[in-house]
């Protein structure tokens, strides 16, 4: 692969349980790309992260830079809560020596001795930070983040946002992110997938975001509005 | 003190610490239940054990490791709850304890009986349960990560499949002590009650686990103690003191 690449992915192809949940994907991401995947409930996205990370087998072809390094934030964590765990304790299930934490927290705005805060104390969106913090340890170049944004509030939302578009500079990070909402993908994406099963577009979103392609996206009934950036 | 005191005392601090330290675990994943209906499953192999006077650890965990094969499989197959899949195989496990075991000895397998423990009886538990103890805490965070959300753990290339059967394979072995300890019917109290207790006066995970195992071991000494004291069964009086340093934790919950 050119060096300028992380991933290609050619004529993807994911079925589980006899259903077909995506079909024919073809994309390529660049080094410090934002690639954000958007798309209505139910539509693939969150099976097509798991699916690059290598979680649930596949068709097609998907082949990512050698020894690239891949963080991953996943949607939720229900059960995070059921465990008295404080942050400390939640990265060194990953192994993370105690200065890496201390300095990754301080990447993501907290200050202090914040590792020894227990987890179930956290708001939503501190909570987020922690978990975009857990994702970046051990220094990967590629941060996969389903949905970043579910049950945080809009001021929290804008803080993370931020945030993400800081680390992506800082780190020289690139960035694979899904999403249901379209405000985040003018602010933030070099490109964007619209996904419904199949494919709907991909490229730069002033290009390919045109009310005919979000009506498909999405069904009738979407209003439309284009960002001037 | 005397020897068969001493033999009960050391298999209840060992049994009783490292069940609550493998049930801070259980508890993680709404699992806390399943050490139950395993100990019920086990109640064919105590009645053999009771009828043809062997073991009844023994007895119990072929039983138990049947029962954790056939939930193994079966959620493979169904992807039910483990929860549910554990109560079908529980009350196939009961009802065939229930056709052989005679009533006389229903009272040893149901609540237990440490008291007439061996001293062979009491170095095997023992062993079993320090490499148990290595086990387990060599499996902790992995199996932490595992209950918070399996595709975190496999996206850290953890192998779910390996780590849980080693989880369940020890959750076999301390159900199948436990039995001689509390019985079949109050296994699942001696993983679960430590642990709860811990969860509510814990900050964090190492408070959470250590107070697990210290709780488990004080309430299984009392027990014995109290049993040394009143006569009444050692199982029962190992189970109230859980539940009573359960309560006084509620005091204390964070």
């Amino acid at each position: 692969m050119e060096s300028d690449f992380v991933l290609k992915v050619k004529n993807l192809n994911v079925i589980l349980d006899h259903q077909s949940i995506i079909e024919s994907l073809s994309f390529e991401v660049k080094r410090g790309d934002a690639l954000t995947i958007l798309g209505p409930n139910g539509a693939g996205k969150s099976v097509l992260l798991r699916t690059l990370l290598g979680l649930i087998p596949h068709g097609g072809e998907i082949e990512w830079a050698k020894a690239i390094k891949i963080g991953y934030v996943p949607q939720r964590l229900p059960f995070i809560k059921d465990i008295p765990l404080n942050i400390e304790d939640f990265f060194n299930l990953k192994g993370a020596p105690e200065k890496e934490i201390e300095a990754i927290l301080n990447s993501v705005g907290f200050t202090e001795d914040f590792s020894r805060k227990k987890i179930g104390d956290l708001s939503s969106g501190q909570f987020q930070r922690v978990l975009i913090a857990w994702g970046l340890v051990g220094n990967p170049q590629v941060l996969l983040f389903d949905e970043p944004m579910t049950g945080v509030d809009i001021t929290a939302e804008e803080t993370i946002y931020n945030l993400l578009a800081k680390l992506k500079e800082d780190m020289d990070l690139t960035i694979l992110l899904v999403t249901h909402d379209l405000s985040v993908v003018y602010k933030f994406s070099t490109n964007v997938i619209c996904l419904n099963r199949q494919p709907i577009c991909y490229g730069p979103p002033q290009e390919v975001l045109t009310p005919e392609s979000l009506q498909k996206l999405y069904g009738g009934g979407i209003r439309y509005y284009q960002h001037k950036h | 003190m005397d020897t068969q005191f001493l033999l009960s005392l050391v298999v209840g601090v060992s049994v009783g610490g490292v069940g609550g330290f493998l049930g801070s675990l259980m508890l993680g994943r709404r699992m806390a239940l399943v050490a139950g209906p395993l100990g019920h499953l086990a109640l064919p192999g105590i009645a053999l054990a009771l009828m043809y006077g062997f073991d009844v650890s023994l007895g119990a965990f072929p039983f138990v490791i049947l029962g954790i094969v056939l939930i193994w499989l079966f959620e493979m197959r169904t992807k039910l709850p483990v929860e549910a899949l554990t109560a079908i195989v529980f009350a196939s496990g009961v009802a065939i304890a229930f056709l052989l075991l005679p009533i006389k000895q229903a009272e040893a397998a149901l609540v237990g009986d440490i008291t007439k423990v061996s001293f062979a009886e009491a170095t095997v538990s023992v062993i079993l349960t320090l490499l148990l103890f290595c086990v387990v805490k060599n499996i902790y965070s992995k199996i932490v990560l595992i209950h918070i959300s399996e595709e975190l753990a496999k996206s850290e290339k953890i192998d779910i499949r390996k780590y849980n059967l080693v989880y369940l394979g020890s959750i076999a072995i301390i159900v199948a002590l436990g039995v001689k300890m509390v019985g079949g019917l109050l296994t699942a109290a001696l993983v679960a009650i430590p642990a709860s207790s811990s969860r509510n006066v814990s900050r964090n995970l190492t408070q959470y686990a250590l107070g697990a195992m210290i709780i488990g071991m004080i309430s299984s000494s009392m027990g014995i103690w109290l049993y040394k004291i009143t006569g009444f069964p050692a199982g029962s009086l190992i189970i109230l003191v859980n539940a009573t340093i359960f309560l006084i934790s509620l005091i204390f919950k964070r």
